[in-house]
C-alpha cells in the first residue's frame, strides 16, 4: 500500500464547539502528524486548514478520504484531504 | 508553505467554477496489430486495447481521490483505423465490424468513448480510406462509444475536394440513420483541417502515427475558473484583462500537468502534451461565450466578437505554455454551440450566425462545433461549409474542424436534445444559394503558397 507524504486538510462549514478536536483525535488515533494549523473566517464560514504529514499513517489515504469525509459528515462540516502537490504547483512557479 | 488563501482559492475553482480535468485519454498504437486475416486482426486489437488501458478507468479515480479534483472523462486514441485495417478489410461491413471491436474493448476497460476510426485523407485516398469512410454510417450507428474523424485537407497538401464531396454525402446517411434520436450520431463525427496527431479531445481524438506506443495526454479545462477571475476586473485595461487571463490559465493548465504527470507514473506509460483547451459544458458558468461577454460583449456575436476571442485565445496560450513544457493538441478556447449555454443564448437572441462563427474558428482553437443545421440541407451545402472551414485552417496554418449536425426532420425554429455534456441546440439556419458546380468539380486545392518552405 502507498504510503503519502504532506497533505493538506481543509474543513468547511459553519462554526461549532470541538471541531479541531473531533479532526485532531482521528488524526492522532490513526498516527497522522500535524505540522500547521491556521483558520480563518470566508463569507461567514468557518475555514479550517491543517498541513499533516501521513508518512506514519497506519491506513491508506484513501481509507482515510472516506472517514474524514463521514467524520465531517458527523459534525456538520465537509472536510477535504488532498496531497500537498495540487496545491504547490497551482501557487508556485 | 501553501498559504490557507492559497487552498481556498483552488477548492472553490473546482468547487464553484467547476474546474476539471475534462479528459485523460491514452494513445495506443495499432500498428503492431495488423493482420490480413480479418478475425485475427480483431483479436489482436481488443487483446491490445485491453491489456493497456485495463488500469486507465482505476487510475483516473485514484487521482481524482489524490487531489480532490474531477477527471471527467477517461478515453482512448487509437492508429486512424483506415490504416491498421488495411490488408484485412476488403468491404464496408469489414471496417465496421472493427469499429464493433473498438466498442467492446472500450466498454470492457471502461471508458466513455475511443477515437480513431478515422482516415488521413488531405492529398488522396486509397481504397482502404475510402472504404473506411464508407463505412462510418454503419460503424456509427452500430456503435455506442467510437468516435470517427477524417482529415481532408492541411497546410501541407490542399484540400482534398473529392474526400470534402463525398464526406457531405456521408454526414447525411449518419444524419438519416439516426434520425429517430434527432440525427445525434453525427456528434462522433469531425472532419479536419491540419488534425493533430496527439489531440486528446473527442470526437477527433487518433493516435498518430508519429507517436509512441502508447502515450498519455490530458485536456483540461476551466471556463467558469478565468470568467470568475475576470469578474474581478471590470473595466480594467486590456493589460490587466490579458494578465488575468494568463495567470488564471497557468493555475488551470498546472492542474492538468500534475495529473498527467501522476497517471504517467502510475500507469507506466509516457507523457504525451496536455491540451490547454478552454472547453465549455452546458452547465451554468462553464461558458466560453460567457467570458467574451465578461470581456465586454452583450452576447457571443456581437461585433468584437472575433477580436475578444482571439485575445483570449492567444493569452490562453500564453498562460498555457508557462506551466507545461509539452503544449499540443488543439490548445484554445473551444466554440461549440450546444455544449455552451452562452452560445446557446446567443443563437435564441439571434446575436450569432453561421457566418459569425465560422469567422470565430480564425482565431479560436478548433471550429465550427456541434452546430445543428436544417436536415433538409443539400450535401454539396455541407460539403461547402466543410471547405470553408478546410481553406480557413490551411490559410491560416492552423487545425479546424467541422463537426455539424444536419437534424433530418427539423428546421430552423426546432430544437435538438443531445443529452448530458452534449446539451441542446437550436436549428441554425444555412445559406441556400447553391454551391452545387464548385463542389461536382473533380480533384483537390492545391497547397497555398506560403506552404513552400523548404
Amino acid at each position: 500500500m502507498e504510503k503519502a507524504g504532506k497533505t493538506i486538510i481543509t474543513v468547511v462549514g459553519k462554526d461549532t464547539v470541538g471541531i479541531i478536536a473531533r479532526v485532531c483525535t482521528y488524526l492522532a488515533e490513526n498516527k497522522i502528524n500535524i505540522l500547521d494549523i491556521s483558520q480563518t473566517i470566508v463569507q461567514g464560514y468557518f475555514n479550517m486548514m491543517m498541513i499533516a504529514d501521513m508518512a506514519g499513517a497506519t491506513k491508506s489515504f484513501g481509507d482515510c478520504v472516506k472517514e474524514l469525509e463521514d467524520l465531517g459528515g458527523e459534525i456538520g462540516v465537509s472536510i477535504k484531504c488532498q496531497k500537498e502537490e495540487i496545491f504547490q504547483k497551482m501557487h508556485r512557479i | 508553505m501553501i498559504n490557507i488563501g492559497e487552498v481556498i482559492e483552488t477548492n472553490e475553482m473546482v468547487e464553484q467554477e467547476n474546474l476539471d480535468v475534462r479528459t485523460i485519454t491514452l494513445g495506443i498504437s495499432l500498428l503492431d496489430c495488423i493482420d490480413p486475416d480479418l478475425q485475427k486482426l480483431k483479436r489482436n486489437i481488443y487483446e491490445k486495447i485491453t491489456r493497456v488501458a485495463k488500469d486507465l478507468a482505476k487510475t483516473g479515480e485514484e487521482i481524482e481521490q489524490e487531489f480532490a479534483i474531477p477527471i471527467v472523462n477517461k478515453r482512448i486514441s487509437v492508429t486512424p483505423m483506415a490504416l491498421v485495417g488495411g490488408s484485412a478489410c476488403k468491404t464496408p461491413e469489414d471496417f465496421a465490424s472493427l469499429a464493433d471491436t473498438l466498442d467492446e474493448a472500450a466498454h470492457a476497460v471502461g471508458v466513455n468513448l475511443i477515437g480513431g476510426y478515422s482516415a488521413l485523407v488531405s492529398k488522396g485516398m486509397t481504397k482502404a480510406d475510402e472504404l473506411l469512410i464508407r463505412s462510418i454510417p454503419t460503424a456509427l450507428t452500430r456503435t455506442e462509444r467510437v468516435c470517427s474523424s477524417v482529415n481532408l485537407a492541411s497546410t501541407k497538401t490542399g484540400i482534398n475536394m473529392d474526400a470534402v464531396r463525398l464526406m457531405g454525402e456521408i454526414l447525411l446517411e449518419v444524419a438519416e440513420k439516426s434520425k429517430d434520436r434527432d440525427s445525434v450520431d453525427c456528434m462522433k463525427l469531425v472532419v479536419f483541417c491540419n488534425a493533430p496527431d496527439d489531440n486528446p479531445f473527442m470526437a477527433g481524438a487518433f493516435h498518430g502515427v508519429t507517436e509512441a506506443d502508447a502515450v498519455i495526454n490530458v485536456g483540461v479545462s476551466g471556463p467558469g475558473v478565468v470568467k470568475t477571475a475576470l469578474e474581478k476586473v471590470r473595466g480594467e485595461s486590456f493589460e490587466v484583462l490579458c494578465e488575468t487571463i494568463k495567470k488564471t490559465a497557468f493555475k488551470v493548465t498546472r492542474v492538468g500537468q500534475l495529473v498527467a504527470q501522476e497517471a504517467s507514473r502510475m500507469l507506466s506509460i509516457p507523457f504525451g502534451i496536455i491540451d490547454l483547451s478552454l472547453a465549455p459544458t452546458p452547465a451554468v458558468g462553464d461558458s466560453v461565450a460567457d467570458i467574451l461577454c465578461e470581456i465586454g460583449l452583450e452576447f457571443a456575436g456581437a461585433p468584437g466578437t472575433t477580436a475578444a476571442l482571439a485575445l483570449l485565445n492567444d493569452q490562453v496560450k500564453k498562460g498555457g505554455v508557462m506551466a507545461s513544457s509539452y503544449v499540443g493538441g488543439l490548445s484554445g478556447a473551444f466554440i461549440p454551440v450546444s455544449e455552451d449555454q452562452g452560445m446557446i443564448d446567443s443563437v435564441q437572441a439571434k446575436a450569432i450566425t453561421l457566418e459569425k462563427l465560422e469567422a470565430m474558428t480564425c482565431v479560436c482553437s478548433v471550429g465550427l462545433d456541434m452546430i445543428a443545421i436544417p436536415g433538409d440541407t443539400k450535401a454539396t451545402t455541407i460539403s461547402g461549409i466543410i471547405a470553408d472551414e478546410m481553406a480557413l485552417g490551411m490559410v491560416n496554418q492552423k487545425t479546424t474542424a467541422a463537426r455539424l449536425i444536419p437534424v433530418i426532420g427539423k428546421g430552423v425554429g426546432d430544437t435538438v436534445e443531445f443529452g448530458g455534456l452534449f446539451g441542446y441546440a437550436p436549428i441554425m439556419p444555412v445559406n441556400k444559394f447553391s454551391c452545387d458546380d464548385f463542389i461536382n468539380r473533380k480533384g483537390r486545392i492545391p497547397a497555398p503558397i506560403h506552404s513552400f518552405k523548404n
